[in-house]
């Protein structure tokens, strides 16, 4: 079978992928894809654990950041839609009222 | 090199993939379609490792709904492609050192962790499903219900953002 620890290096770059697409990108849309590409990260390694130490308590939690990310990905749209409304763009370089 | 390992390594290369291609692309609708191959091969990946109904909730909630509210907000917004403009300072300077700190620092821990986790192996044993649902049905039961509340709160958080001032 594949050790566990493959499953976590791999976790590992998925989230780091996912800073380095949060970082990098302007267009606010897909800053949020990138967070939820570091929610699936972590899930990785959730599952990982669970089946590897034979609890299914990581699997549970992994539902719960599964609602979580939905509840983020509906919110996440309203914003995104109210501030290309008032801005008329989705380059967070705009949206820079608190900038000093 | 035994089956599983091979499939574990077709789909980690797709989920760095499709990974990569999401910073490369320059359309939002691209990074779209790239998240939704990892969410894909993630969800194979936990079909090998014997979490079927994590599978199964991962093709329907984030390959299904999530991706389709991305695809749909693009798609409202008619958002095309992104415009460039110069990298922040800040994101220049501290942002690059960090992301690869972060990576050293994951790649560290995962590599001291002997005992812990290089130990463990990989069963292979199919998750039951009914242990699933007694544990989130009865030992989880309040977040659980709690998550109801939260699902309640965001849609009346989207709706609330969403509407017009003078509607």
């Amino acid at each position: 079978m594949v050790p566990t620890h493959y499953y976590v290096i791999l976790s590992a770059i998925l989230f780091g992928l996912g800073v380095v697409a949060f970082i990098f990108r302007r267009n606010i849309i897909t800053i949020f894809m990138s967070i939820e590409l570091m929610l699936n990260a972590v899930n990785l390694a959730f599952v990982a654990f669970s089946q590897a130490l034979n609890k299914l308590d990581g699997q549970v939690f992994v539902l719960f950041v599964i609602v979580v990310a939905a509840a983020e990905a509906a919110v996440g749209r309203g914003i995104i839609i109210v501030i290309a409304r008032n801005r008329q763009s989705l380059n967070v370089e705009r949206v820079d009222l608190l900038k000093l | 090199m035994n089956a599983p390992l091979i499939i574990f390594f077709v789909l980690a290369a797709m989920c760095v993939t499709g990974a990569i291609s999401l910073i490369l692309q320059r359309h939002p609708i691209h990074s779209a379609l790239s998240l939704i191959v990892v969410m894909v091969a993630l969800a194979g990946l936990y079909l090998l490792m014997g979490a079927e109904f994590v599978a199964a909730v991962q093709i329907i909630v984030y390959g299904g709904a999530i991706m389709v509210l991305f695809i749909f907000v693009i798609m409202l917004l008619n958002a095309g492609v992104e415009e460039r403009t110069n990298l922040s300072k800040l994101a220049g300077f501290a942002g690059i050192p960090l992301g690869v700190a972060l990576m050293g620092f994951l790649a560290a821990a995962v590599a001291r962790s002997q005992d812990v986790v290089q130990a463990a192996t990989q069963t292979g044993a199919t998750a039951p499903t009914k242990a699933l649902a007694h544990l989130l049905f009865q030992d989880f039961v309040y977040p659980f219900e709690l998550t109801s509340f939260l699902i309640l709160i965001a849609i009346l958080g989207a709706i609330v953002l969403a509407q017009r001032e003078n509607a």
